[in-house]
């Protein structure tokens, strides 16, 4: 049998970075993440690697900055109002098509908030956090497993396609152990980085920047930007379905929600109830075809989140014309998760 | 089979130390298992709970509304969830510092262990955890005693795997309890030995 660890989430994104070669972590400490500095200022000075807490959040992401400006794979990691200070430098990144990986093992909020799980980032990671309306790749774990898989898929995605990278997380895919096999990075080629910045010498100059003055610069530089998001959604979309084929009610969750979800589903099955569920595994890009292509014949779609219903708009956005569209969720804060007997209660609602 | 067990106590009286090593234990025997510990501010003395789902199967969710079985090391926890778990699920009560009178679930199988006073008795109070984790065992039949010693040595650092024998000892202490004890008397006679 392969040897299995048993590690936290937060961990298994480590050891994924570091397998994924990234040797430059900055970041700052802010609970339930914290497992990630600790671990990286352990791991990384013994493999040649930079490990910086920083002064602040804006301070880390902008080491990250210039860390990923030179063409090294560079990381940092945060809870939610700290991410919302990174929030200005991932613009100015996007604009620049800067490669990185920011982990956001997020928690309630507005403000902030509380530290257990929460899916209340959904809006801030899809649908540009900061100014000037870009995006980011956003992959969403529910496993320990995927926690490790989806950190070295993103800083590959990352490159190819030079977008910043985000594995949103919560407190349950972050504390959570589970066994996790791990293995090789993937053999994925990649391109040159023929845009890394490296130092005055007698090369061709490169210039990597966020302003652009020229006359219908800015325009192009957006129009490159978008169609780059195009390209993503041709092409990247991942997914999990789970006895969608026979589904006349379709639940849809993310990440830790989709774990409880899952259960429910399954013992919604065990009742003769025609469940199936469907876990958008990128964010951004959004599975839309995924849900186009499920509710051809199922006519009813129940979201699950730890919110009040935020993927619910891409959901609907992306579900046939003549299909329902149903929310259960709720917000953090209440010192408890769903349970899965409490979303089977929902399952049995819709399905009556 | 699928298992799950609910451990709640204070701070520092071992639950999530249970809960990661019966996790290894799972892992020994080639099981999926998902742990899932409270998170928040936690202190010792605070409240320290964690969740331990054991499956051949996908784990689903790491979140169980009603846990078919629970391990309660103090009173708080046993007030506060003690109506949680499932209709014909175990729970098992550490008998040495909880009052159970007041507990009424005849849909239970309730086992009162006295796991502070055992592991005074095998010389170190810190093991009443896995005298608890020994109960669980041979009540649930979900881990095999022999796999503790592997996933004790694997959920230690290499320092403490001195005080692995001790914590077997408790296990195996427990494990016989758990065996003899289908009602309520017999844990406290053995106490009396």
């Amino acid at each position: 049998m392969e040897k299995r660890l048993f590690v936290r989430g937060n961990e298994a994104v480590c050891l994924g970075a570091i397998e994924a070669g990234c040797r430059h972590y900055f970041g700052y400490p802010i609970t339930p993440q914290n497992d990630i500095p600790e671990f990286m200022s352990r791991e990384l000075p013994r493999i040649d690697g930079v490990f910086i807490q920083a002064e602040s959040e804006i301070a880390a992401i902008n080491m990250v900055m210039g860390a990923a400006a030179t063409g090294n794979r560079a990381m940092t990691s945060s809870s939610s109002p700290g991410i919302s200070l990174k929030m200005e430098a991932i613009s100015f990144m996007a604009c620049m098509e800067l490669p990185c990986l920011i982990v956001n093992i997020s928690r309630s909020g507005p403000g902030l908030g509380g530290i257990d799980a929460s899916q209340g980032d959904y809006f801030q990671a899809v649908k540009a956090g900061g100014h000037g309306g870009y995006h980011i790749l956003v992959l969403a774990p529910s496993s320990i497993q995927e926690m490790y898989d989806l950190t070295m898929l993103a800083f590959d995605l990352s490159e190819i396609y030079r977008i910043p990278a985000m594995i949103l997380g919560d407190a349950v895919v972050g504390q959570m152990k589970e066994p996790l096999i791990p293995h090789p990075r993937p053999d994925t080629e990649l391109p040159e980085k023929t845009w890394a910045l490296r130092g005055k010498g007698d090369g061709e100059q490169r210039i990597i920047k966020s302003l652009y003055l020229g006359d219908g610069e800015l325009e192009a530089q957006n129009w490159k930007l978008h169609s780059k998001y195009q390209a993503l959604k041709d092409n990247e979309t991942r997914w999990e379905e789970f006895e969608t084929a026979t589904a006349s009610l379709l639940v849809t969750a993310f990440g830790s929600a989709a774990r409880i979800a899952k259960t429910a589903v399954m013992m919604a099955r065990e009742e003769g109830l025609k469940v199936g569920l469907l876990r958008p595994i990128t964010l951004f890009p959004f599975p839309a075809e995924a849900y186009a292509a499920a509710t051809q014949q199922c006519k009813k779609v129940l979201d699950i989140e730890l919110n009040t219903g935020q993927m619910l708009e891409d959901v609907k956005l992306s579900v046939t014309r003549d299909t329902d569209v149903f929310f259960y969720g709720r917000p953090s804060g209440t010192g408890s998760l769903p349970t899965p007997e409490e979303l089977l209660e929902q399952i049995r609602r819709h399905c009556s | 089979m699928r298992y799950d067990l609910f451990i709640s106590g204070f701070g520092g009286q071992g639950a999530l130390l249970a809960g990661t090593v019966l996790s290894y234990a799972a892992i020994v025997e080639g099981k999926n298992v998902s742990y899932l510990p409270s998170y928040g501010p936690e202190k010792r003395g605070g409240a320290a709970m964690c969740t331990v789902v054991i499956t051949d199967g996908d784990v689903g969710s790491p979140v169980i509304g009603k846990p078919s079985a629970a391990i309660f090391l103090n009173q708080i926890s046993l007030d506060k969830y003690g109506s949680k778990i499932k209709p014909g699920g175990i729970c098992i009560i550490n008998s040495s510092l909880v009052d159970s009178t007041a507990f009424n679930r005849p849909d239970v199988e309730t086992i009162l262990v006295p796991m502070n006073d055992i592991a005074m008795q095998l010389g170190d109070p810190r093991i009443a955890n896995m005298v608890a984790l020994g109960a669980y065992a041979s009540k649930s039949g979900a881990i095999e005693i022999t796999s503790f010693e592997a996933a004790l040595k694997e959920a230690l650092p290499e320092r403490n795997h001195k005080f692995i024998p001790a914590n077997i000892l408790a296990i195996e202490a427990g494990f016989k309890l758990g065996r003899g004890s289908s009602s309520l008397a017999a844990p406290e006679v053995i106490a009396q030995n």
